[in-house]
C-alpha cells in the first residue's frame, strides 16, 4: 500500500520555498497550518493569562479582586484557556512544523488538517461561550457529580477531535516523507520529540473520549449516573497526559532551539532517544499522581503507576536535563568559549530571547516543576500537599515557566523562519523571557510555599470569613500568598509583552527578503543543515557536570526534607 | 503499513534491533498506547469495581 | 543538529560518553532507591493511607453518622453536635455543602477508625494546620485508623471545590492531653451522679 491510498491524499502538488538561514524546503500548505495555529494559540493564551491574573489578584488576600461566582468561572476559563487551548494549538504548529519542516516534506492531506484546526477553534470557541454563560463553573476537572452544562463537555471533545486528526496528519506526514525519501536514514531527534508528544497525544484523547461523552450524556439526562471515582481514574488518562504531551514538546524545542542557535548536536543520538523511549512508554502512567488520596485504590496500582514504573521516566527526564545543556556546552566550547568551568555558559547568547527562554525553561522545568512533580507523586508524601495551592504550585512550574516559556522562546524563531517577519521591538523581545520567566518562577514557589501551610487550591476566601465555624491560617500563608500575587503581575506584564511583540510583529514587522540579515541571529552552522551530524567526539563537559550534581543534590535533601515532615504527621494507616 | 526494508536493503540487515523499533513510529505508537493502557486504566478501573459493598 | 537525521545511517551502536553513563547509572539507582522507599514505608513507617473503602449509598451512610453522633454527643457548637467517641472505636465524619459534620473530641496518642465520605459532591478532608490531605467521594466509604499525636484545635478545611460556598466549609477535632481527658470524665461523671 502506498501512502496515497492509506491518506487517500493526491499526488505531491505541494508548492515549497527555501528557507535562506537553514536550507529546509518549506511547504506552503504546512506554512499556512503553522501560522494558523500559532495566531490561535496566542490569542486563547491572551484570553487565559488575563483569566490568569483575574485569579492570582482574586487570591490575594489584601486584593481579593473578584465575588466568588466570578472567581470560580474565571478558574475555570482560565484551566481551560491556557492549559488546553494555548498550548495543543502550539503543539499542533509544532507536529507541522517537526514533520512536514525538518524533513523536508510536503504535509499529508492539508485540508483534513483545516478541518481539524476548525474543530478546535469551534470547541474552544463553544468552551469559552459555555464558561462565560455562567452554569458550567465546574473547573478544568469538571469532576461529577457536579454537572456543567452538556455543551461544555461538547466542547472539549470537539477540540480534542481536531487535536486527534492533527497527531494523524503528523503521523501520515511521517509515512509521505520516508516514501518520498525526503530525507535519509533516521527521523531527526526535533522530530522524534514530537513523536513521543504525538503519541502520547493519542493515549491522552483516547482516555479523554472515553469519559467526556458518557459525561456528557450524563449531563444531558441519558445517563442516570457517573461513577465519581471511575470519572477520576479516567478522566486523569487525558488530564494528566496532556501535560506529558508538553513536556515531550518543550524538551524537542530545548533541542530545537540549542541546534539553531548555537549549533549544538546531541552528545549521543542513542541515549538522547531512549530518554524519549522512557516518555513514550511510561510517562502517561503518572496520571495516578491525582489519585493518591483517594479511597479505594490499592497501594500496589499507586505505586506501580505514580513511579512511572520504577522512575524510569524521570530517569528520561534527568538525562534531558543532562543532554541539553551537556550539548550546549560542546558546542559553545568548540564555538572557542573554552576557558575555565563557564564562560560557555555566559558567554551564551543571553540576549536571544529564544535562548533565554529556553535556559530558564530548562532550569526552572528541572528545578521547581520537576522536583516538586517526584515529591508530590510519591505515595505517601502527597497527604501533605493533596488538592493544596502546592499543587498549582508545581504545574505553574512545569506547564507555565517550563512548556509555556519553551513555547515564548521558540516563537521568536517561528516569526522570522515560518511568518518571514523582522521581530518588531527587539529590546522588548530580550527582556520579555526574563520578566515572563522570573514571574513564573514566583508563583510556582510561592503557591508551594502557602500549600506547604495548608492553603487549599481552587478557594476563594482563605480568611473563611463567612463561615459557620472559624480557622485561621498562619500568617506566613498570607504572605505567600501575596508574594504570589506580586508576581502573578509580573508574569502578566510579560505575557502581554510577549503578545504585543507577536501581534505586533504578524502585523506590521518587516518582509523578510533574500539576503536580509537578522536581528536576532541563528547559529552560522545553522546554514549547514545538511553536512554534519553524528555523535559529539569525546566532550569535556566540566560546567554541565557541577550544574547536574547541584541539581541531584537539591532533588535528593528536598525529598528527604518532605520524608521528615510526614513522619511528624498524625499516625494513619 | 510503511516499507521500513524501502531504504537501502542491505544495509538494513545490520540495523541493530533497538534502532530499528526507535525508527519504527507505528510500533511506538502501539507500545505508548497499549501499556498505559493496561497498566493504569484498566487495571485501575478493576481496582475501582473491586471495592466491596458495606456491611 | 538535533534537527537534521543523523549522518550516520546506524547511530545505535556509537559509543556513550563516559559522563552521560554514570549520570544514567545515577539517575536509575535513585529511582530504584525512591521506587523502593515507597515500599518500604508501608512497612517501617506511620503514616500509610489505608486501602480499606466500601461503596455505600450517600442515604446509608448518613444515616451511620446520625446515629454515631447522637450517641456519642457530650454538647453542642453553633448548632453541631460535638461527639466524643471511646479511644479504639469506629468514629464518622460527612462532608456535604458545606460542613464537615459532626465536630469530634479525640484523645491525643489514641487510635480511631475513622469514616469518611460525602452525601452530595466531592469534597476535600484537610486536616489543618497538621496538613493531612485526603480525597472523599460520594458513594465510598473510606476508613482510616487516625492516631492524633499534638492535642490542640484542629480544622477541617476543604480543598476540594464544591460550589459557592466551598469557603465556609470548615469543621473542627479537638484533641485532649490524655490526663485532662480523664479528669474530665471524671467530673462528668461526677456531674452525672
Amino acid at each position: 500500500m502506498t501512502a496515497e491510498t492509506v491518506i487517500g491524499a493526491v499526488g505531491a502538488k505541494a508548492e515549497f520555498r527555501t528557507c535562506q538561514y537553514t536550507g529546509l524546503k518549506v511547504d506552503a500548505a504546512a506554512q499556512k497550518l503553522i501560522i494558523a495555529n500559532a495566531v490561535a494559540a496566542v490569542v486563547f493564551l491572551l484570553l487565559g493569562g488575563v483569566m490568569g491574573l483575574l485569579v492570582a489578584l482574586t487570591r490575594w488576600p489584601a486584593v481579593h479582586l473578584l465575588p466568588a461566582d466570578w472567581f470560580y468561572l474565571v478558574l475555570t476559563g482560565h484551566g481551560a484557556n491556557v492549559l488546553l487551548f494555548w498550548i495543543i494549538f502550539f503543539e499542533m504548529a509544532i507536529l507541522y512544523f517537526a514533520s512536514a519542516v525538518l524533513l523536508n516534506s510536503r504535509l499529508a492531506a492539508p485540508k483534513l488538517a483545516w478541518l481539524g484546526f476548525l474543530l478546535m477553534i469551534a470547541g474552544a470557541v463553544m468552551g469559552n461561550v459555555a464558561v462565560l454563560q455562567g452554569e458550567s463553573s465546574v473547573m478544568f476537572t469538571s469532576y461529577p457529580p457536579m454537572m456543567a452544562r452538556p455543551h461544555f463537555y461538547l466542547s472539549i471533545i470537539l477540540f480534542a477531535v481536531g487535536a486527534l486528526i492533527g497527531c494523524g496528519i503528523f503521523f501520515a506526514t511521517l509515512v509521505i516523507a520516508k516514501e518520498e525519501r525526503t530525507y535519509e536514514g533516521s527521523i531527526p531527534l526535533v522530530t522524534f520529540g514530537a513523536l513521543t508528544a504525538a503519541i502520547i497525544a493519542v493515549f491522552t484523547i483516547a482516555s479523554g473520549a472515553v469519559i467526556l461523552i458518557p459525561t456528557m450524556l450524563w449531563s444531558m439526562g441519558l445517563i442516570s449516573d457517573i461513577d465519581p471515582l471511575l470519572y477520576k481514574v479516567v478522566w486523569w488518562g487525558m488530564g494528566h497526559s496532556s501535560q506529558q504531551i508538553n513536556v515531550s514538546a518543550h524538551v524537542s524545542i530545548w533541542y530545537l532551539t540549542a541546534a539553531l542557535l548555537i549549533g549544538a548536536k546531541p552528545l549521543s543520538e542513542k541515549v538522547s532517544r531512549t530518554a524519549f523511549l522512557m516518555y513514550i512508554l511510561f510517562l502517561q502512567l503518572a496520571s495516578a499522581h491525582h489519585l493518591l488520596a483517594e479511597p479505594g485504590l490499592d497501594a500496589s496500582w499507586k505505586i506501580v503507576n505514580t513511579s512511572y514504573m520504577m522512575y524510569l521516566a524521570v530517569m528520561g527526564s534527568m538525562v534531558h536535563g543532562l543532554t541539553v545543556p551537556g550539548a550546549i556546552e560542546a558546542a559553545q566550547r568548540r564555538n572557542g568559549f573554552n576557558r575555565g568551568m563557564f564562560e560557555w555558559l555566559r558567554k551564551a547568547p543571553w540576549g536571544h530571547p529564544a535562548f533565554s527562554a529556553m535556559f530558564l525553561s530548562l532550569v526552572f522545568f528541572g528545578f521547581i516543576g520537576g522536583i516538586s512533580g517526584v515529591v508530590l507523586g510519591t505515595e505517601q508524601l502527597n497527604v501533605l500537599m493533596h488538592n493544596t495551592i502546592y499543587v498549582p504550585g508545581h504545574f505553574h512550574g512545569t506547564v507555565v515557566a517550563g512548556t509555556t516559556l519553551a513555547f515564548m522562546g521558540a516563537t521568536y524563531l517561528v516569526l522570522p523562519l515560518i511568518f518571514q517577519r523582522e521581530i518588531l521591538w527587539p529590546k522588548l523581545a530580550k527582556m520579555q523571557p526574563y520578566l515572563f520567566g522570573i514571574g513564573a518562577a514566583g508563583i510556582s514557589l510561592f503557591m508551594m510555599g502557602a500549600g506547604t501551610l495548608g492553603v487549599a487550591r481552587r478557594h476563594w476566601d482563605i480568611t473563611f470569613s463567612d463561615a459557620n465555624l472559624s480557622f485561621a491560617h498562619s500568617a506566613g500563608a498570607f504572605l505567600m500568598m501575596g508574594l504570589n500575587g506580586i508576581f502573578a503581575i509580573i508574569a502578566a506584564v510579560g505575557g502581554a509583552i510577549y503578545v504585543v511583540v507577536v501581534v505586533g510583529t504578524v502585523l506590521f514587522g518587516e518582509k523578510i527578503k533574500g539576503g536580509h540579515k537578522l536581528t536576532f541571529p541563528l547559529h552560522a552552522g545553522g546554514g549547514a543543515v545538511a553536512s554534519h551530524y553524528g555523535s559529539e567526539k569525546t566532550p569535556k563537559l566540566p560546567g554541565t557536570i557541577i550544574l547536574v550534581t547541584i541539581f541531584f543534590v537539591c532533588f535528593v535533601l528536598y525529598y528527604f526534607i518532605n520524608w521528615k515532615y510526614l513522619s511528624e504527621l498524625w499516625l494513619f494507616r | 503499513m510503511p516499507p521500513t526494508e524501502a531504504n537501502a536493503p542491505q544495509q538494513d540487515e545490520r540495523v541493530p534491533v533497538m534502532q530499528r523499533i526507535l525508527d519504527n513510529p507505528f510500533l511506538l505508537l502501539f507500545l505508548g498506547v497499549t501499556l498505559p493502557t493496561v497498566l493504569y486504566l484498566i487495571w485501575g478501573v478493576m481496582e475501582v469495581a473491586s471495592v466491596p459493598l458495606a456491611k | 543538529m538535533a534537527v537534521t537525521p543523523p549522518d550516520k545511517r546506524i547511530w545505535w551502536n556509537e559509543p556513550i560518553e563516559r559522563v552521560e553513563l554514570v549520570w544514567i547509572v545515577i539517575a536509575f539507582l535513585w529511582g530504584l532507591f525512591m521506587f523502593f522507599f515507597m515500599i518500604a514505608w508501608h512497612f517501617i513507617g506511620q503514616q500509610n493511607l489505608s486501602s480499606e473503602a466500601y461503596r455505600i449509598a450517600p442515604s446509608a451512610f448518613e444515616e451511620k453518622v446520625d446515629a454515631f453522633a447522637k450517641k456519642h454527643q457530650v454538647r453542642e457548637e453553633k448548632g453541631i453536635p460535638v461527639a466524643k467517641p471511646p479511644a479504639g472505636s469506629d468514629v464518622y465524619i460527612l462532608g456535604r455543602l458545606w460542613q464537615w459534620w459532626p465536630i469530634l473530641e479525640l484523645e491525643k496518642g489514641q487510635s480511631y477508625r475513622i469514616h469518611l465520605s460525602s452525601i452530595d459532591w466531592q469534597h476535600g478532608f484537610s486536616l489543618q494546620p497538621t496538613n493531612i490531605n485526603i480525597q472523599v467521594h460520594p458513594g465510598y466509604e473510606h476508613v482510616i485508623s487516625l492516631t492524633p499525636t499534638q492535642s490542640g484545635e484542629f480544622g477541617i478545611i476543604c480543598n476540594e471545590f464544591c460550589g459557592i460556598g466551598h469557603h465556609t466549609m470548615i469543621g473542627k477535632i479537638y484533641v485532649t492531653e490524655p490526663k485532662k481527658a480523664e479528669a474530665g470524665q471524671r467530673l462528668a461523671d461526677g456531674g452525672k451522679q
